[in-house]
């Protein structure tokens, strides 16, 4: 007998979307932009109401850790189809009924994240062991069971695999309604308890000893999964939705370290990937529909991984090289700075002329010639130093400036250091910009001093000229709130 | 036999070796999958089939077993890498990329197929999937027999596997164990990983191709995770993975054929059954691992607090006997216990409130010391028997015991009785005799009781 | 007098040197843009035993990691005998932190131990009985070579911890870097691994270990470096464990600090 692959049959890929949309390639896009056909509008905006609820609660599962939760209860719902419709008219409904079949379906998924939790609190098994038996084992009984239906006449009359996997061609307004409807289920259950899913996602611990029960908590975020799961099976079908539970949330890591600002970039995306997918899908009337959503997703991920403005590559990488000329230049400039310092604090003269060999700058730290030479050809492009008659470094006006600024600024973080040691390492940013950025204004002020009396007292050597324009300002400090791991 | 169940060597005999052989083949390389905690890139890579088949014939038109089964691994191998990629660079949590990656070029390979299909009137249906019931139907001349295609790519995937595990023993151990150490020792982890990743490529190509797809990712996570239950040696836990598939497959296979009859259909899905089967097994080694199982873990509990019990139920009647007795000694001459009144309720419902126990389980405890010969029963409570005095008697030695020595050893007042509650059921005679050698009077306990000799009530050997 | 300034002796020049087991020149290691260490710069001489103490948070761990090539470096270099770690590795024996493996997994102490001489296996080498008695041998000597076929998941901590060591001792290196080997291990625990530190260095080998507890460094450690993400101090213990420079390590006024430096001063008193 032969066996489908059901989960080839799940994408749904068998039923284009929007059959009956006839006419040139302009006319179809015409008609659509205009919303004028009918199915059209329905499944648009079923789509786009789903990619936002999936992409709600698959911050809350990639936060947990979890991400593929998904995967395994969408797989796990199978089974409950399959004896719903076996089952339901020995309760006396008809086994074909919608309904009946999407409780079957929610029951066996909550079975499933019950077992999660059971096998997770085994020895020796892990997370990733939990979902992968709980996948595999209630799949395996579905098919089994599906196999088992197929063979009744009901069944087959039923055409119950459409039913199970869903056409979204066939998207009434019924289904829209239902779609709406769960997500406005989803969005409520996840502002009501907002608080206390954020706690269970960062710091179990804490939440368990302020009271919260956590496996209630995982019940209840998994439950929130099979909701999305059931509704989406009939929309994109099963691997399909899992990626939508994965993939929204994932890129809207990349833009923020904020969660509320999180969910709604991740609802953003999930909506917007279910609106143009959906769209492009009706123009391009032979594509799988559930494919073509998936991969505008996957398009808007790969776009986030490289220009999120938070954690995005891009972004990163830059930031990178920036640290590193800024670590470059300050060394530089340091190093000049010093070495004329302490040549000056013997003689006692004023050093009119800041500037150092290239030999006694390649001594001073561990740089290797072509490092060095690119770090004075960046500077001096900089205008910061020059090249002297003598063949030595020197810094110019505006490189005195910088490295008085940086001196001073590296003294004030040692001074903290010393002082604050040991609540040093969870502040010092030493290549923030300015110290006030980090620090609050009454402690700068009060660092300064320090600064000046070790300086009166011969400790370090005095700046010959006044150090301008250090006045602390009163500056608002940045807190961090709500940071993500 | 064969004849009742309607088994034919051809045919079931093919679809039986074809799980077998499939089922062992994943459960090798699954071991290390589960240790990993990378158990679900089996399943993205097992999806990545699809798109590789799809790509392969895309790109050369052919439509040889070959060319698509090498399209098929190379989509696998470029998922783990992929998904490692992601979790590097992007810093992305490990499953967020596996599901980025597989469901992406799941997408990708639908809509590949759906192009191949159109442009070449291909039924996506024949190249792509396989079901253990057609397997006996391709068959390939060998050494002069007709040999099922597919039993003979599963065969030597699983001699693949076989080698593999083998040769690699010592490097899938330290890769999985401590990666750093292992890179720091000069092997490649990321090499190791990308070893067992090609591998499991393979065995999850060959499998689609002879049963789809449920079952090998099955094999892959839930006989080893059943054998991590059962043991804790990696050697040994391999080789229970490969047993507990093997029997899965069978059990399988047998009920693929008994179940639908009993429930009035004409058959049902084996792949499905063996996945069943495997879900059992695991289900028995999480109740009943002697180690690990749940139900057997409740059980020692019960066992223990009985245990525990038992013995206080000795040792409060041997109390009484002693409050009882004029000398301060109990003996069986003095008291008779039932009489309320100076020694409280000594009935039932007193000495279960005494013990912190149902009345249920106070009986309980009072019939299986009677079994042993510790009591008899007198009416609403029990009298001690010769040899439970020395039980009890021996019990009372050590709680009394730990208290003069905790008491020695400077443990406040208020809590010696409470630990000396908790130890007194796991001291020997030796342990005794050297608490005794230790506490400074080895008559009397802080409380002031008299603490009972080791011999006081011994039973003089018989002449 | 507070030096301020860069940490580092003006004008001189770094000669690779083969005899030095550890040399670490410049070391800055960032980590998303904040810099966790920087400037890190000191020598280790063969044969001693050198102990890196901090606060918590000072990236003691980082540094660490950053001379084994498991963290990138921003800037600096680490020398081991003379040249990069790639090619010393085999002369080095890393005991980790206990936190950093699964002892759940299905494996027992002596597998455990013998995974340090895999390195000098080699790819498609067997593990022979010599390599078992070796690592045998290697238990014995940190006292635990009874436990030899417990699985790993029954140990307590000072057991895992010894296991550790073991591991690192079968490889008969001559540069050890231990992190935090005394964590939260009882006293006789303790105990032995000072004494194997301490054969150890009769041995002429070399030892760089983070240590937590202030009250043993003069004890145990014959030179000290003070890290909070740079270099505070370091040089011979007596020299360098001053309650000055931990005041400047450490911050505030931490009662322990005064009963560290008084017992040093009492040890100096009594020499």
């Amino acid at each position: 007998m032969r066996v489908p692959d059901f989960e080839v049959f799940a994408a749904g890929h068998w039923w284009p979307l929007v059959p009956g949309v006839a006419g040139s390639f302009r006319d179809r896009i015409g008609s659509l932009l205009l919303f004028e056909h009918y199915n059209t509008r329905v499944v648009v905006l079923g789509a786009l109401l789903l990619g936002l609820a999936s992409g709600m609660v698959g911050c809350f599962t990639l936060l947990r850790r979890r991400a593929l939760v998904g995967d395994a209860l969408s797989h796990a719902t199978l089974p409950g189809v399959g004896l719903a419709f076996l089952l339901g008219p020995l309760a006396g409904y008809d086994g074909g009924n919608r309904l009946v079949l999407l409780a079957g379906a929610a029951a066996s998924g909550i079975a499933g994240a019950a077992a999660i939790l059971f096998i997770r609190s085994l020895p020796r098994l892990k997370e990733d062991a939990a979902l992968g038996i709980v996948l595999s084992v209630f799949f395996g009984a579905g098919v089994a069971l599906l196999t088992v239906v197929q063979q009744t006449s009901a069944g087959r009359a039923a055409g119950l695999d459409r039913y199970i996997f869903g056409q979204a061609a066939s998207m009434t307004a019924d289904d829209a309604r239902l779609i709406a409807g769960t997500a406005a289920l989803a969005a409520l259950l996840i502002a009501c308890n907002f608080r206390s899913l954020t706690l269970l996602c960062f710091d179990e611990g804490y939440a368990a000893a302020q009271g919260y029960s956590i496996p209630l908590l995982d019940l209840l975020l998994m439950f929130l999964v099979v909701l999305i799961t059931m509704i989406g099976l009939q929309a994109v079908g099963l691997i399909l939705m899992i990626a939508m539970l994965v993939i929204p949330a994932a890129a809207a890591r990349f833009w923020t370290n904020r969660l509320w600002v999180m969910l709604l970039i991740s609802g953003l995306i999930g909506g917007l990937s279910g609106f143009l997918g959906a769209m492009l899908s009706a123009v391009f009337a032979d594509l799988p529909s559930g494919a073509v959503i998936v991969l505008t997703c996957s398009l808007l991920f790969f776009l986030s991984l490289l220009l999120g403005r938070e954690r995005g590559v891009l972004v990163r990488s830059l930031r990178r090289r920036e640290l590193s000329a800024a670590i470059d230049r300050e060394h530089l400039l340091r190093g000049i700075w010093e070495l004329r310092e302490s040549a000056v604090e013997f003689s006692g003269a004023v050093a009119e002329r800041r500037a150092a060999g290239f030999e006694e700058l390649l001594s001073l730290r561990s740089w290797s010639v072509s490092r060095l030479r690119a770090q004075i050809r960046r500077a001096s492009a900089e205008g910061l130093v020059w090249l002297n008659s003598e063949g030595a470094i020197e810094l110019t006006r505006r490189g005195v400036m910088e490295a008085e600024r940086l001196v001073h600024h590296h003294r004030l973080w040692e001074l903290y250091l010393i002082t604050h040691a040991d609540v040093a390492a969870s502040r010092v940013d030493r290549e923030a910009d300015a110290i006030e950025h980090v620090l609050e204004p009454e402690l700068i002020a009060r660092l300064e001093q320090l600064l000046l009396q070790r300086q009166r007292s011969g400790e370090i050597p005095a700046s010959p000229h006044e150090m301008a324009g250090f006045q602390s300002q009163a500056g608002s400090v940045a807190s961090p709130e709500g940071r993500l791991p | 036999m064969t004849d009742a169940l309607d088994w034919t060597w051809q045919y079931d005999g093919v679809i039986l070796l074809t799980g077998l052989l499939c089922a062992v083949a994943a459960s090798l390389p699954g071991n290390f999958l589960v240790l990993r905690r990378t158990s679900l890139l089996g399943d993205a890579v097992s999806h990545a089939v699809l798109p590789g088949i799809a790509a392969a014939f895309l790109l050369t038109h052919s439509r040889t077993g070959a060319v698509l089964f090498v399209g098929a691994v190379l989509a696998g191998l470029l998922t783990a890498v992929l998904t490692e990629l992601i979790r590097d660079i992007g810093s992305v949590d490990e499953g967020a990329s596996t599901g980025v990656v597989f469901t992406t070029l799941f997408a990708a390979g639908l809509v590949l197929i759906v192009q191949a299909a159109d442009a070449v009137d291909l039924d996506p249906g024949c190249v792509l999937y396989g079901a253990l019931e057609d397997s006996p139907l391709q068959t390939v001349r060998l050494i002069g027999t007709e040999i099922p295609r597919v039993a003979l790519t599963l065969a030597g995937v699983l001699l693949l596997n076989l080698l593999f595990v083998f040769l690699f023993f010592k490097e899938l151990l330290i890769s999985s164990f401590d990666p750093g150490l292992a890179t720091t020792g000069g092997y490649s982890a990321r090499l190791v990983h990308y070893l067992l990743m090609i591998v499991v490529a393979i065995t999850a190509v060959a499998s689609f191709e002879a049963a789809g797809n449920i079952l090998v990712v099955a094999m892959f996570i839930v006989p080893p995770s059943s054998a991590l239950l059962l043991t804790t040696r990696l050697s040994r836990m391999i080789w229970l993975s490969a047993g507990i598939a093997a029997i899965s497959a069978v059990a399988g296979h047998f009920s693929a054929i008994f179940l639908p009859r009993w429930l009035g259909y004409r058959s049902i899905s084996t792949a499905g059954m063996m996945t069943l089967c495997a879900g059992l097994c695991f289900l028995m080694a999480a109740l009943f691992s002697p180690s690990a199982g749940v139900l057997t873990g409740w059980v020692r509990r019960v066992r223990l607090s009985l245990r525990i019990l038992c013995e206080d139920l000795l040792a409060l009647l041997y109390r009484i006997e002693e409050r009882g007795s004029a000398s301060g000694v109990a003996g069986r001459s003095d008291i008779a216990i039932g009489q309320s009144g100076v020694l409280g309720d000594t009935g039932f419902e007193g000495l279960a409130k005494k013990l912190l126990c149902t009345r249920r389980l106070l009986i309980l405890a009072g019939w299986i010391q009677q079994y042993r010969g510790h009591l008899v029963r007198e009416g609403q409570t029990w009298r001690l028997t010769d040899s439970g005095r020395r039980v009890a008697s021996l019990l009372v030695r050590s709680h009394r015991l730990w208290e003069s020595y905790l008491a020695t050893e400077g443990v406040g007042p208020g809590r010696i009785h409470r630990q000396a509650e908790t130890l007194e059921h796991y001291t020997s005679e030796g342990l005794r005799n050297r608490l005794d050698t230790g506490v400074a009077d080895g008559a009397v306990d802080p409380h002031g009781s008299r603490i009972p000799r080791e011999d006081d009530f011994r039973i003089p050997p018989v002449a | 007098m507070v030096d301020l300034r860069c940490g580092r002796k003006l004008g001189r020049q770094h000669v690779s040197d083969q005899s030095i087991p550890l040399s670490i020149q410049d070391l800055t290691v960032a980590w998303h843009r904040r810099p966790v260490i920087w400037d890190v710069e000191f020598d280790v001489s063969p044969g001693r035993l050198v102990g890196i103490v901090g606060p918590n948070g000072a990236g003691k761990s980082t540094l660490l990691k950053a001379v084994m090539d498991l963290v990138p470096k921003a800037s600096g270099r680490v020398e081991i005998f003379g040249r990069p770690w790639r090619e010393s590795r085999q002369r080095v024996g890393y005991v980790p932190q206990r936190e950093s493996v699964d002892w759940d997994f299905p494996v027992s102490v002596l597998d455990v131990v013998t995974m340090g001489l895999y390195g000098r296996i080699g790819w498609f080498g067997r593990v022979r009985r010599g390599h078992r008695e070796a690592a045998r041998r290697a238990l014995e000597q940190v006292g635990i070579g009874e436990l030899a076929d417990r699985q790993i998941s029954q140990l307590s901590g000072g057991q895992q911890q010894r296991t550790f060591l073991a591991r690192a001792l079968v490889q008969e290196a001559d540069l050890y870097l231990m992190d935090e080997p005394f964590a939260a291990v009882d006293a006789a625990t303790e105990q032995a691994i000072v004494g194997i530190l301490r054969s150890m260095r009769a041995a002429g080998r070399t030892a760089v270990v983070i240590h937590h507890d202030l009250h043993t460094v003069p004890d145990y450690f014959d030179s000290v470096v003070l890290l909070n993400m740079r270099v505070v101090a370091e040089g011979p213990t007596h020299e360098v464990f001053t309650r000055e420079n931990l005041e400047r390590t450490y911050g505030g006024r931490l009662t322990l600090l005064e009963e560290a430096t008084e017992a040093l001063r009492r040890r100096e008193q009594r020499l």
